[in-house]
């Protein structure tokens, strides 16, 4: 490049096209990303006390099926969630709630009766009656709601999002 | 380092090479007039990729396309600018390519050596036509379906096979989630793919013939 004082004309074209194009960039590029990533910005949590019916219909001992479905509008669609649950009455008394969700990575686990303990198919992984890792790759023990009894009727605490 | 890193690439790639054959050729002294095929390129990029942010979220379906696009314009940050850049870029884009072909008609460009330039400039026209037609169904509004619904009729005026048209178009006899899908991938995929070849091929030959220069009393 030659050492003149003034700016070729060249050269200003290509600083101007270059400073242009990159401002332009920035102002489509910089909403573009804020457009991606809108939908993970925008996720609301949302609780609610859901009701498992009476509570005597609840064998003690026995972990015992429950499911119920949450509707949730997801950008143009209502869906329909259905979620699962496993209750467990230790005693009269004392109840646990066990999301049927893996520890793992969230597939949904099923009780089985002849072998005594909770099973997911996707990667076997075993848990014993009250949740607690047999084997598998799974990091926890099975998680449970925090549940309340009030007239006879089993609530869950539900926590979503 | 970094011109180190930039020679071994350029001693591979070429790259000053197809700098200085594609950029830096050497060009007669032109006017604005000569800058419409450039802007005809640089809209179909946008078009492009606007489009692509678009099909995030836009679903070719009767039950969803509509409010897949009210999702965009008020559910998704920056949705109206993203769309309304397509839109607009879209009528820009055919008015941008048509008056390009005027300027080469004009000063004359589609004569020897040009005329396969000329063609597949043509083409080029009547695609980014396709894309306008075909992109107007998407919003599946009153609008676009009645807009379609004529557009398609028009081809059934034709003698003989021109009912045969009509129902190619629609995939079927009348406008249906059929005819929604198959505009969806004519306009996402078929004529895109069509355009980007053509594109390739256009500049190629301005590339290797250079432009013509404006034409004086002699020409
Ligand atoms: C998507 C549409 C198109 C794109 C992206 C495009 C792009 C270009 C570009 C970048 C040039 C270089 C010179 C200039 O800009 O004037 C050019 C030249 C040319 N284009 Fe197009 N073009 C398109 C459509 C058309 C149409 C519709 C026609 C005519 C039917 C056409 C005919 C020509 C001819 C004959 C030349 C040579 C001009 C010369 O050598 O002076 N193009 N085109
Ligand atoms: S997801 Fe359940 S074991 Fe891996």
């Amino acid at each position: 490049m030659t050492k003149s004082p003034h700016l070729s004309r060249n050269n200003f074209v290509k600083g101007v096209v270059g400073i242009l194009g990159t401002l332009m960039g920035v102002i489509v590029g910089l909403p573009a990303i804020g457009y991606l990533l809108s939908p993970a910005l925008k996720i609301q949590t949302s609780e609610s006390w859901i009701p498992l019916g009476p509570l005597d219909n609840y064998p003690v001992g026995e972990p015992t099926p429950f499911s119920f479905t949450r509707t949730k509008i997801n950008g143009w669609e209502k869906a329909t969630n259905s979620y699962g649950v496993y209750v467990l009455r230790k005693t009269e008394t004392d109840t646990t709630v066990f999301s049927n969700i893996c520890t793992h990575l969230s597939c949904r686990v099923s009780w089985h009766d002849d072998i005594v303990q909770y099973v997911c198919p996707c990667h076997d992984g075993h848990w014993n009656k009250d949740g607690a890792i047999v084997s598998g790759p799974q990091p926890r023990p099975l998680d449970t709601f925090e549940n309340k009894v009030e007239d006879g009727n089993l609530f869950i605490h539900f926590v979503e999002g | 380092m970094a011109n180190k890193a930039f020679a071994w690439l350029d001693e591979r790639l070429g790259l000053t090479t197809i700098y200085n054959v594609v950029l830096d050729r050497k060009v007669p002294k032109v006017n604005w007039w000569f800058t419409l095929g450039s802007a005809s390129a640089i809209l179909f990029l946008l078009q492009g990729v606007t489009g692509m942010f678009l099909a995030v979220y836009y679903v070719p379906s009767p039950q969803s396309a509509y409010d897949s696009i009210q999702f965009i314009m008020n559910g998704v940050a920056f949705g109206w600018l993203i769309r309304g850049i397509h839109h607009w870029g879209a009528s820009l884009m055919v008015i941008v390519v048509f008056l390009h072909m005027l300027r080469t008609f004009y000063y004359g460009a589609y004569k020897y050596p040009r005329e396969f330039t000329w063609l597949t400039g043509v083409v080029l026209l009547l695609c980014t036509l396709g894309m306008g037609f075909t992109g107007y169904l998407l919003p599946w509004n009153q609008r676009a379906y009645w807009a379609t619904t004529v557009g398609t009729e028009l081809p059934g005026t034709v003698p003989l096979i021109g009912p045969f048209i009509t129902n190619v178009l629609r995939g079927g006899a009348e406008l249906s989630a059929v005819t929604l899908t198959r505009f969806f991938a004519v306009h996402i995929w078929f004529l895109p793919a069509v355009i980007g070849a053509l594109i390739g091929v256009h500049i190629y030959m301005v590339v290797k013939l250079g432009i013509s220069s404006v034409p004086d009393r002699e020409d």
